[in-house]
């Protein structure tokens, strides 16, 4: 019932701004009038849309995929879990910043071309254009994609491996029987996630991308409802957006289905293929790479905060205030996306699988689908319908706080749903038949043997919409959100007005405050506490 | 259930640090404006102090993103707008603000309104304008353009930052001048200045953020920017191109609407912001030229900043009917 519920709410929450957004568009008398220059530009557009989130995907995955077994291999190397938590900042920070940050090592006067100065290479390489905007989406999704495997390798339990030792398995044989059935979900998951965060993806493929030939639909739709100011146009140019790319997912299957994890008593990793000494220098290799990649540019954003004045801007009380405010709702967005995905997670599951009913087979389809259709409705859409619908913001502060926060829960929904729903399965599946037998049911059962169960999930699931919510400018905020600062919000205000060293001090303190509460999140559900147990 | 407790908790968490607004006299004035325009270090919160010094009134701000979002923000709410003014359009909305029919005649003597090119309107008075200029780092260019044919057919190492027409007003700005300036040509000047463009950001603040970190070492941007160094950075290192055929004009215009609250109350603001009271704010808060006489003079910077000799400049209405087409062609141009 609970997954009803929920589904109906992000159903609203979709539909309602879109419909309103239609009957102004029809009512102000506004037509889409497509001729043939403009199907040839959208025709363009769509194509590399798809193109560049196709092969940014596919870096990045390509990439997780052996860094998570190399994480999962070395359970204990000093900073893993600060590497951990560090993947998962990318996420918390406006893609300006990070773009900004990836610029220091790789642009132009980068580090990276000043290096090669130094072995006398000439002429800088360039990164702006399809390398840029790949560069950009491996940065910011290739560490996700990590988060997202390495829990599924952590999870395998110790008699595979036992069993693998005794077979004599290892290397190749190993990922292909063990590791790659476990992985394969979560894998699929962080792929569609990775492929919709890209295709919708916008101030980095501006910002690298080199010019108009790197535009994509989310492009067309800002300009459209902008500029040209044309609500049919938005929702036709949304609609493409939406059923192209949910379509694709649908037909490489990256929206995910569950398996069967079996039935395990969990607990130790003692791996047949992991040895020490010089064995350990391709996973250390690995790991080190990955850590620099995703380090180098962090690092490159807290040096240009540091030349900031921040005793000035902790002195601030407008700093206080937004962060405040920044907080406020991005708790309350990261609470309302947890409930929400818990409920359809478990909605899904006791829809049974195969589901046992046609209207449950219904349920859990569509509660797959949402999970990924909020991130593909451009946030700038939702802010304009909720603005309508709030007769503008003037005066306002509830309703306006209400759809921020709203629209950033939306956001974060899939993130929580594909943290969420694998762990949930596997915790069913290993507690479900043990908790009737012992006659534990409902609340008891939730809160004694569910709960501490996907409590790590939970918090993950946490952070990361917590660090989202943070970085988001907030799609209302382009019509004007009176009285309501955020610290992004305040960042741009910064840098729109030359304030460029006060908005990299803001970006610094942004950076650490998301880091922080990342660490915080991790640690609070850290796996050792479960194998205490 | 459990969804109202976690909201109201989240709200009652944010209210204490949301400023309330202040409870002032009778009468009560609400401007929108752009977000530059009313942050703290703005000219926003001490043009209100002028004002309200002597108007027994509350004058309250509302910032949204920028002019083009100030004029989405009017066509979303429409006749429902709480507003009496709005402040921060540029002449080329001009012509579709009027189109919403929300303005009405400002009805006021604008004498005191001195703009190049003698840009006058009776729906929308001038308070302040700035020219677009190429601003460059004079620590890695020596020579810089001395027109815009010298940067459109300059040397491509040479990179320049510019923004997108399709998203920003400067960018719109550059699409407009070099349109003035080439005509037909427009097309073939944009495809040899692709050569030059290192990226095309969203907005200016991308744009300038790229330049100051030197990834690039020139950009588009006002003739006013490098005043900005010199007074609050003291710093002569970026400095304004000036261009032999003259420089594109950006006029900030505010504009009375029909449905105000007090209109009596909004027309003294407008005539308010005519005198020193307004002027005298604007140049180093909101860093462009004033559009009327200041009481105090200008920081010495601004002598020292490029003044075009020729002003260029499209009518509203040329814009309006014409900015589609223009973009369609920059589109094809660049991305050959």
């Amino acid at each position: 019932m609970g997954g009803v519920i929920a589904l109906v709410a992000v159903g609203l929450a979709l539909a309602v701004p879109i419909a309103v957004l239609i009957s102004f568009g029809i009512s102000s008398g506004g037509s889409s009038s497509a001729s043939g220059n403009q199907s040839a530009y959208l025709m363009r557009i769509t194509w590399f849309t798809l193109m560049q989130a196709g092969l940014s995907t596919l870096l990045s995955v390509l990439i997780a995929i052996p860094l998570a077994r190399a994480l999962a291999r070395r359970p204990h190397f000093a900073g893993r879990e600060w590497l951990i938590s560090l993947f998962a900042l990318p996420l918390g920070l406006p893609p300006l910043v990070a773009a900004l940050g990836l610029i220091e090592i790789w642009g132009r006067s980068g580090l990276a071309n000043q290096g090669l100065a130094l072995f006398g290479v000439q002429t800088p390489f360039s990164i702006y254009g399809l390398s840029g905007i790949l560069l950009a989406h491996v940065f910011f999704n290739m560490p996700l994609a990590t988060r997202l495997i390495l829990p599924a390798l952590q999870r395998l339990p110790g008699e595979y491996w036992k069993t693998a030792a005794n077979l004599g398995l290892g290397g190749f044989t190993l990922f292909r029987l063990i590791e790659w059935p476990t992985m394969r979900r979560s894998v699929a998951g962080a792929a569609g996630l990775v492929f919709m965060l890209c295709a919708t993806s916008f101030t980095l493929v501006l910002v690298l991308g080199g010019g108009p030939a790197a535009t994509t639909l989310e492009v067309a739709i800002y300009q459209a409802l902008r500029f040209d100011f044309d609500p049919n146009r938005v929702v036709l140019l949304s609609g493409i957006q939406i059923a192209l790319t949910l379509a694709i997912m649908a037909g490489l299957k990256l929206i995910s289905a569950p398996t069967d994890p079996g039935s395990t008593k969990g607990g130790g990793t003692m791996r047949p293929d992991v040895r020490g000494g010089w064995a350990t220098l391709p996973d250390a290799l690995l790991i080190g790479l990955g850590a620099l990649f995703v380090a180098g540019p962090m690092a490159a954003v807290v040096f240009a905060g540091l030349a900031a004045d921040l005793p000035r801007l902790l002195g601030d009380p407008l700093f206080w205030r937004a962060t405040a405010t920044s907080f406020g709702i991005g708790a309350a967005a990261a609470l309302l996306a947890i409930l929400i995905a818990g409920l359809m997670v478990r909605a899904r599951h006791s829809a049974g699988d195969p589901p046992t009913r046609r209207s449950l087979a219904i349920l859990s389809t569509f509660s797959g689908a949402a999970g990924s259709l909020t991130l593909l409705v451009p946030p700038v859409v939702l802010g304009a319908g909720w603005f309508l619908m709030l007769g503008g913001g003037a005066g306002q502060l509830a309703a306006p706080l209400a759809a921020i926060i709203t629209v950033n829960a939306l956001m974060a929904l899939p993130f929580v749903m594909r943290v969420l729903e694998p762990a949930y399965q596997t915790a069913m599946a290993r507690n479900g038949r043990l908790s009737l037998s012992l006659g534990i049911t409902g609340f008891n059962r939730l809160r004694h043997i569910d709960l501490p169960a996907i409590l790590m999930p939970l918090t993950t699931g946490f952070a990361f919409a917590l660090a989202l919510s943070l970085g988001d400018l907030g799609a209302i905020a382009l019509f004007g959100s009176d009285r309501i600062i955020t610290l992004p919000w305040l960042l741009y205000q910064k840098l729109g007005s030359y304030r460029t060293d006060d908005a990299a001090g803001l970006a610094l303190l942004l950076g650490i405050a998301t880091m922080g509460l990342i660490l915080m999140a991790d640690r609070l559900g850290n796996p050792s506490k479960e194998e205490r147990r | 259930m459990r969804k109202t407790s976690l909201f109201s908790a989240a709200l009652v968490a944010a209210f204490p640090f949301i400023v309330q607004p202040a409870i002032g006299a009778d009468r009560e004035l609400t401007i929108y404006t752009y977000d530059s325009f009313v942050a703290e270090w703005g000219p926003g919160p001490k043009i209100e102090a002028a004002f309200e010094a002597n108007c027994e009134c509350d004058l309250k701000w509302v910032g949204v993103a920028d002019g083009v979002a100030l004029l989405n923000r009017l066509k979303l709410e429409g006749e429902k707008a709480k507003a009496g003014i709005v402040l921060g359009l540029d002449t080329n909305l001009v012509a579709e603000a009027k189109a919403t029919g929300l303005f009405d005649a400002h009805g006021l003597d604008t004498a005191a309104i001195s703009v190049p090119g003698g840009f006058a309107d009776d729906t929308f008075i001038p308070y302040d304008y700035g020219h677009f200029a190429v601003i460059y780092d004079s620590q890695s260019i020596e020579t810089p353009p001395a027109s815009l044919k010298d940067l459109v057919e300059g040397d491509a190492d040479q990179k320049i930052v510019i923004q997108d027409p399709r998203t920003s007003t400067p960018g719109l700005g550059l699409l407009l001048w070099v349109k003035s300036v080439y005509g037909d040509e427009a097309a073939a000047a944009w495809e040899k200045l692709s050569g030059r463009v290192l990226t095309v950001t969203p907005g200016w603040s991308e744009a300038y953020g790229l330049f100051t970190s030197g990834e690039a070492p020139m950009v588009l941007s006002y003739t006013t920017s490098p005043a900005y160094h010199m007074v609050v950075e003291d710093t002569d290192r970026y400095r304004a191109a000036e261009f032999s055929e003259g420089h594109y004009l950006q006029i900030e215009v505010a504009g009375l609407l029909s449905n105000a609250p007090d209109k009596e109350l909004a027309r003294e603001f407008l005539a308010f912001m005519m005198t020193p009271g307004f002027q005298n704010e604007i140049p180093t808060n909101n860093w462009m030229w004033p559009a009327a006489a200041t009481s105090t003079d200008l920081p010495e910077a601004f002598a020292t900043l490029v003044n075009p000799e020729k002003t260029l400049l499209f009518s509203p209405e040329e814009v309006a009917g014409n900015r589609a087409a223009w973009i369609d062609e920059w589109l094809g141009a660049m991305s050959r």
